[in-house]
Formats: structure tokens, C-alpha cells, sequence
């Protein structure tokens, strides 16, 4: 499976689904990275709006997408989150500390200081 | 009664499968959408136990309907032929992990599950049964 990357501005946004497994994670990973280097994006925007279930293995991963992100200097925001999916993360013991996080793809891009232009703004 | 479903457990992309199935029946059985989230990620720690550490990284799967005092239930056994786990106090312990992890898997599985036993036997195998009652 292959979740496609998109660039606006400055920003990358991959549209994760439901179905992901644990390769595709580790691809997404890598792609992710490869990407921020070839364009030089200052930010990621990781929808995980269509995430049901975030194990411990995806939790680290996407924790560890974000330290890496930082390390070639793109922000990353996980945006969209489920508050089943929240509150399963917590009593599963998994705090994603390293990951900024917001409520929709949207507030998501704002943070990353991308505004989108078309609500007359 | 409601026949037992069976998965197997033989390729990572089982593990969606896996989760993906359990969850379809929570919700049919009348569990809400955070205790279908609990279960489905306890399934899917569990099912990557198997792939992760069973010998042959195969397994199985049985899900079924149950009752008890507390009213309907669902059940969940995942069995491997695996190696097996010499301390299962160990295991149980958060951050303790033989595999490179994070150690959350089976304490983490505890917590968001009613009940969890789990039986081991070096060279034998392991079987994690995990409970969860309808509100």
C-alpha cells in the first residue's frame, strides 16, 4: 500500500487509512523523510482522521516520524484524531510525547503556519 | 450462542485482518465505539505478538459471544505455537520487552481489557485469553 504525499507550501500531508500495517507504516517513515529532503518542507500535516485503532507499534511510529522529521527541520502535526483512539492511547500507557497534535487537518496547517487562502481570511 | 470465529494468523497484514474482524463484531454485539477501539487494539498487540515472536510466527485467532453474570461478553483467544514465555511476571511488567518494543503490549492489553490470562509453556506455546463485557 502506498499513502500518497502531497505538498502545499511549505507543508507535506500524508492521508493515513484505516488499513495500514505495519510495513506500510515503515514506508510511510521513510517516504516522509525522503520527501522533506527533496523538497525542503518546513512542516508535516499526518491525518490520522480515518485511524480506528493506533497500536503501540504505530504510536512509536509515529512518534519516531516526527523526531525524524525534526531532525532534517520539518514540524510535524498529527491532526484528526479519534477521541476513542484517544483515550485507548492513554490506558494502552502511550503519550506520543514528542508529537504535536490538533484537532483537523486544518487547525493542523494553521499550526504549521500554512493559512489556506479561499475563506477570505 | 453464536458459532466461534476463527482467524489465522500467519502474515503481518493479518493483523489488520485481525483487528478489523473483531472490531466488526463488537460493534455488532452492541459495544460502543471506545470499548470497540480498547478491543481492536488489544488485538492487534496480541496478533503481533504472534508474528513478532512465535517460532513459525503462526497462530490463532477465536472470537465468540458470551455470557456471564455481568451479562453479554465477547472472548478473545489468541494462541501461538511459539516459544513460550518463562516469566510471565515479567512480561506483564510496563517497559519490560525481549523484542526491541516498548514493553506496552501485554500490560497495556491488561488495561484496556475487563480480564486477561495468560498460560505459557517454554517450547510449547502461549495463549493470551482477553474478556470484555458489555456496559
Amino acid at each position: 500500500m502506498i499513502f500518497p504525499i502531497v505538498k502545499i507550501g511549505n507543508c507535506l500531508i500524508a492521508t493515513l487509512t484505516e488499513d495500514i500495517g505495519d510495513a506500510d507504516a515503515m514506508d510511510l517513515q521513510e517516504s516522509i523523510n525522503t520527501r522533506i529532503e527533496a523538497t525542503g518542507a518546513s512542516g508535516v500535516l499526518v491525518d490520522i482522521s480515518a485511524l480506528q485503532t493506533i497500536d503501540s507499534f504505530l504510536g512509536r511510529l509515529l512518534n519516531e516520524i516526527a523526531t525524524g522529521a525534526r531532525l532534517l527541520g520539518a514540524e510535524t502535526v498529527m491532526a484528526g484524531m479519534q477521541p476513542a483512539v484517544a483515550m485507548t492511547l492513554v490506558e494502552l500507557g502511550l503519550t506520543l510525547k514528542g508529537v504535536r497534535s490538533a484537532l483537523d487537518a486544518e487547525r493542523g496547517l494553521t499550526m504549521l503556519g500554512q493559512h489556506l487562502n479561499g475563506g477570505g481570511q | 450462542m453464536t458459532t466461534e470465529q476463527r482467524v489465522p494468523i500467519r502474515i503481518e497484514q493479518d493483523i489488520v485482518v485481525a483487528r478489523q474482524s473483531v472490531r466488526e463484531l463488537a460493534g455488532r454485539l452492541g459495544f460502543g465505539t471506545i470499548d470497540q477501539s480498547r478491543i481492536a487494539t488489544a488485538v492487534s498487540e496480541l496478533t503481533r505478538n504472534v508474528i513478532r515472536y512465535a517460532t513459525d510466527s503462526t497462530g490463532d485467532m477465536y472470537v465468540r459471544e458470551i455470557e456471564g453474570p455481568r451479562g453479554k461478553g465477547l472472548e478473545i483467544v489468541v494462541e501461538d505455537h511459539g516459544p513460550g514465555i518463562a516469566d510471565l511476571d515479567l512480561v506483564m511488567q510496563d517497559g519490560y520487552t525481549s523484542g526491541g518494543g516498548m514493553g506496552l503490549g501485554l500490560p497495556g492489553t491488561k488495561r484496556l481489557m475487563d480480564e486477561m490470562e495468560l498460560t505459557s509453556a517454554v517450547g510449547v506455546g502461549t495463549t493470551v485469553t482477553i474478556r470484555k463485557w458489555r456496559r
